[in-house]
């Protein structure tokens, strides 16, 4: 403080001296103050009255030269700039001409020109900035560049032209395109095709432009026969009236084998150009000829396009134009297409009006669901699995009980009615081929296997398949269900554990695992829920007969813990040994090594496991990849899509099945991996995806067999930490339930009024001590799920057809005072 | 006292009642919201509120959405809307046509000579063939019984 004090005194005279004229300082100073002198001396300003001294002069020699040097370079560096810019230019455009020695700038003027034309004719709207720019980054032929500009023109005006998919590419590539695009796509072909799985509707783009400008070009070219029977086969993939399609057909084209470098793109808009209406599938031959012929446009097409001069180029832009403004609207109707597309015999389909991503359960129920409320409704589903739509329950059921040794290959299995059917909703003749969907008469079903959707465009409306097809659509479902989880331990345990491991979801996995239980001698069940029980259950039945030492291990303390109370849990575990199986409970698995032929799995609590195979049953992960894509919401908690009570994600996007985070009005936002619930929710969404517009409102129920003994129904949130109520038939006026109810810590509510005086007295008893092991059993009851008071979920132990009831009962949400009234309502006692 | 006091409290959740048949004979006084008929959200069954036939019933099983569907529901809509004496008599012509278009897909609509009740038959047929196929167990029992009154 003193300092601060001490130097303000200091310094403020100081600083008022130098405010004031050195002179009145000076001379106040010196009769005041002693040491102001001192200060007021060196207090010389540069920019006092004096000007400064020779320290000035310094400075400002200093910053005038740093100023001048600053200067200069800046000045170089732009010159130097200009100079190499205009160079590139020179070099760019001495390397169009080369090919068609065509002046980059009309060319690029030319086809801006036609882009801008072609605006104004898209019905397609959104041009895919998304897709453009995927398709950017892979391409770095020439055609991306020549993309780049003629999207980027597309794109600015943001009309979806029907030519092009291409996004806007970022402007300053225009200049870079500015070289002649119609001479590149001779160099283009070669390079487009390697890319042309990707982007090929960019890549067609530039060209569409270039073949508009060239319409009579373009008719030659169609003129001659296929030429190429290689094209032939790409071509048919564009039968559809989509306007992607068959540019992406063209493009696929040379991707699928046409031997000679032709310009996809001139070949996609030239049949484009040439086949307006409905032609879609006529062009697709035409565009087989056009490959070959291509090549001769290409070069020719550059001229044509310089000789097209701005207000020129409109000219054959407006044929051009007009030929693909039909096309456009052929291409959104799928409807219309289908009628006049005709022309193709085995054109695999572009356009599907419903277009249904994935082909399980819940996409087969929206098909039936689509095909019931819409007449002549043309349905295609997507699916990566190599087969038609079938259950899965069987698997891990009724498959394992069937006595047929050909089971494997007949995948049929007996109901509960004594009935056999097949795994697969429907035999083969139900479904229509998907290159006759968009022909048949009154629509229908079909199925294109072993493609997966990679890419997901939602404002275009379509998608992209792992063989580069891209399929357009009106309305979508995605239903992609999810994967098997694996454990980390096992997935890093290295390839001879991974081998002899199986994640059991489909047909080949039920397959594997049957040849494996025929064949080996022990098989370990990692997990407790519904699948790994049940597949310790079938596996256990067949142990005896085939010398199979069937182990179970999971963390929780019994069978279906997460499921069942506790009491429940422990009985049904019992069950589960008596079918054969070595159930461990509360293990942990720590680590799997391969040693010696076997398995060995070492548990955290010192336990040691010695196996053959495992299967791993420890939850599924749904499958989102697309929700990155398609720019749909994932949900944190249950994982999957999030969508709203009606099921859809976004406006013409529903999600359905296994993969569905939705909002269900009565018990809240749930995601539900079960079969009956895909096939509700698919139905729904089918429903909606037909104007319905009903939101999830009918329970979907699940159930579980786990032997000949135990099998139950359960409907709602079935979640084994909610406090419940459990209702059971009595055999006897004498049995006590107490034994393993005690056990497990549960209370007991109340036991019938004749056994009252007995029940309080043995509960006083028996509450401190746990009784000896005397296991109730349950045969027969209701379990109800309660939240805040609520009934949430009810299980229907060993009681059948009463599912309605339950229905009804979580439907109305009450509280109910007493439950065993309600329990009434199920008639438990009878059969 | 006490011990059964933390007992309960930690391990009460699960409550557990034992009933004997006699327990349950008096009728239950637990009260159950009505149902709205017209209620727009409900599944309903074969024939909608409004008398409209429910094509996507599940008792239907695929019949309506399959190759023939088309001509199912042509033949199926006019036996319901049949005034006739013996009902369905003017449907003959639809009929014909359903059996001619099911008869080209025999792995789909297998023959079970039901050509006189073939609306009924096939829904039989069907309905037995749709509980499999949407789900099975009770779910169908459940989701049909009152589509199939």
């Amino acid at each position: 403080m003193f300092k601060c004090k001490a130097a303000w005194n200091k310094l403020a005279p100081l600083a008022r001296a130098s405010s004031t004229l050195c002179r009145q300082a000076g001379k106040r100073a010196v009769f005041r103050h002693e040491r102001t002198p001192q200060f007021v001396q060196p207090a010389h300003m540069s920019s006092g009255p004096s000007g400064g001294g020779g320290e000035n002069t310094l400075y400002f020699v200093l910053v005038g030269a740093t100023c001048l040097a600053g200067g200069a370079y800046a000045y170089s560096t732009l010159v130097g700039d200009r100079e190499r810019y205009q160079q590139r230019i020179t070099e760019i455009e001495s390397r169009s001409s080369k090919p068609a020695a065509e002046p980059s700038t009309p060319a690029k003027t030319q086809l801006e020109t036609a882009v801008i034309t072609d605006q104004g004719m898209g019905d397609v709207e959104g041009v895919h900035p998304p897709v453009v720019e995927e398709s950017a980054p892979p391409n770095e032929t020439t055609a991306e560049v020549l993309t780049e500009p003629v999207s980027e023109a597309v794109v600015e005006p943001s009309i979806a032209e029907p030519v092009q998919e291409e996004a806007p590419a970022p402007e300053p590539a225009a200049e870079l395109v500015t070289e002649a695009p119609a001479p590149e796509a001779v160099p283009e072909p070669p390079v487009a095709e390697p890319c042309l799985a990707e982007p090929v509707v960019e890549e067609v783009t530039p060209e569409a432009p270039v073949l508009e400008a060239a319409p009579e070009l373009v008719v030659a070219s169609e003129a001659p026969a296929p030429e190429t029977p290689a094209s032939e086969a790409p071509a048919p993939e564009e039968p559809a009236p989509e306007e992607p399609a068959p540019e992406a057909a063209a493009s696929q084209e040379p991707d699928s084998g046409a031997p000679t470098p032709e310009a996809p793109a001139p070949e996609a808009p030239v049949p484009e150009v040439s086949a307006p209406e409905a032609a879609l599938e006529e062009s697709a031959p035409e565009i087989v000829p056009e490959p070959p012929v291509a090549e001769h446009l290409v070069a020719e097409e550059p001229v044509t396009e310089a000789l097209v001069t701005e207000a020129v180029s409109a000219e054959p832009l407006p044929a051009a134009v007009a030929e693909i403004v039909p096309e456009t609207p052929p291409v959104t109707q799928s409807a219309s297409e289908p009628a006049s597309a005709a022309a193709s015999p085995a054109v695999e389909p572009t356009h599907a009006p419903y277009l249904l991503i994935g082909g399980g359960t819940a996409s087969f129920a929206a098909a039936r669901s689509i095909r019931a409320r819409d007449p002549g409704a043309r349905v295609l589903i997507v699916t990566e699995e190599d087969d038609l739509p079938y259950m899965r329950p069987p698997l891990s059921k009724e498959l394992w009980f069937s006595d047929d040794p050909t089971v494997t290959e007949t995948l049929c299995f007996k109901q509960w009615n004594g009935k056999e059917r097949s795994i697969y909703f429907q035999p083969p003749s139900f479904y229509v081929s998907p290159t006759e969907l968009e022909s048949v008469e009154n629509g229908g079903v079909a199925v294109l296997t072993g493609r997966k959707v990679m890419h997901m465009d939602v404002r275009g409306n379509k998608v992209k398949l792992s063989d580069g097809t891209e399929i357009s659509y009106d309305k979508c479902l995605i239903a992609t269900g999810g994967i098997p989880r694996n454990l980390q331990v096992i997935e890093r345990a290295g390839d001879e554990v991974m081998k002899r491991t199986t994640l059991f979801r489909k047909i080949e996995d039920f397959k594997a695992l049957e040849k494996v239980s025929r064949e080996l001698k022990s098989i370990t069940i990692i997990g407790g829920g519904f699948l790994g029980s049940e597949l310790a259950c079938a596996l256990g039945r067949r142990s005896a007969d085939l010398g199979l030492e069937v182990v179970q291990m999971f963390p929780e303390k019994g069978n279906m813990g997460k499921v069942l109370p506790e009491y429940l849990s422990n009985w049904t575990t019992d069950k589960v040994k008596k079918e054969g199986v070595k159930v461990l409970t509360e293990a942990v698995v720590k680590n799997v090594t391969y040693k010696e032929g076997k398995v060995e799995i070492k548990l955290k609590d010192g336990r040691v496991v010695k196996t053959d195979h495992v299967v791993a049953a420890v939850g599924l992960e749904p499958s989102v990849e697309l929700a990155k894509s398609a720019g749909l919401e994932i949900d944190s908690d249950f994982g999957g899509f999030r969508v709203n009570a009606e099921l859809q994600a976004r406006s013409n996007i529903w999600v359905a099945g296994d993969a569905a985070c939705f909002y269900d009005i009565k018990l809240g936002r749930r995601r539900v991996e079960h079969h009956d619930h895909a096939v509700v929710s698919g139905r729904l969404a089918g429903e909606n995806m037909t104007g319905a517009r009903k939101p999830y409102w009918h329970q979907s129920m699940f159930w579980s067999d786990l032997g000949p003994d135990v099998g139950y129904e359960a409907i709602g949130i079935v979640d084994s930490s909610l406090p419940t109520v459990g209702v059971f038939a009595k055999a006897t006026a004498k049995d006590t339930p107490k034994a393993a109810t005690e056990q497990s810590g549960t209370g007991i509510r109340s036991e019938s009024e004749t056994e009252a005086v007995a029940g309080s007295v043995a509960v006083g008893k028996a509450a401190p001590t746990p009784p000896p092991q005397q296991k109730e059993d349950y045969g027969k009851g209701v379990i109800f799920y309660l939240r805040d008071k609520v009934v949430v979920g009810i299980v229907l132990w060993n009681v059948f057809n009463r599912m309605p009831i339950a229905r009804k009962i979580i439907k109305d949400g009450e509280e109910h005072a007493d439950l065993n009234e309600v329990a009434k309502l199920f008639n438990i006692h009878e059969e | 006292m006490r011990k059964l006091y933390n007992y309960c409290d930690q391990f009460c959740k699960d409550q557990i009642i034992f009933v004997t048949k006699e327990d349950h004979e008096a009728p239950s006084n637990a009260e159950l919201v009505e149902d709205d008929p017209n209620d727009p959200y409900e599944d309903h069954g074969l024939i909608l509120p409004n008398g409209d036939i429910n094509w996507n019933c599940p008792c239907l099983g695929g019949m309506a959405s399959g190759p023939c569907g088309q001509q199912f529901k042509d033949a199926f809509s006019c036996f319901h809307n049949s005034k006739e004496e013996v009902k369905g008599s003017e449907c003959i012509d639809f009929f014909r046509g359903m059996q001619e278009c099911m008869q080209k897909y025999p792995e789909l609509y297998p023959q079970e000579d039901d050509n006189e009740s073939a609306p009924s038959g096939e829904a039989e047929a069907e309905a037995e063939a749709v509980l499999p196929a949407d789900s099975t167990k009770e779910v169908a029992s459940g989701t049909e019984s009152p589509a199939t009154s």
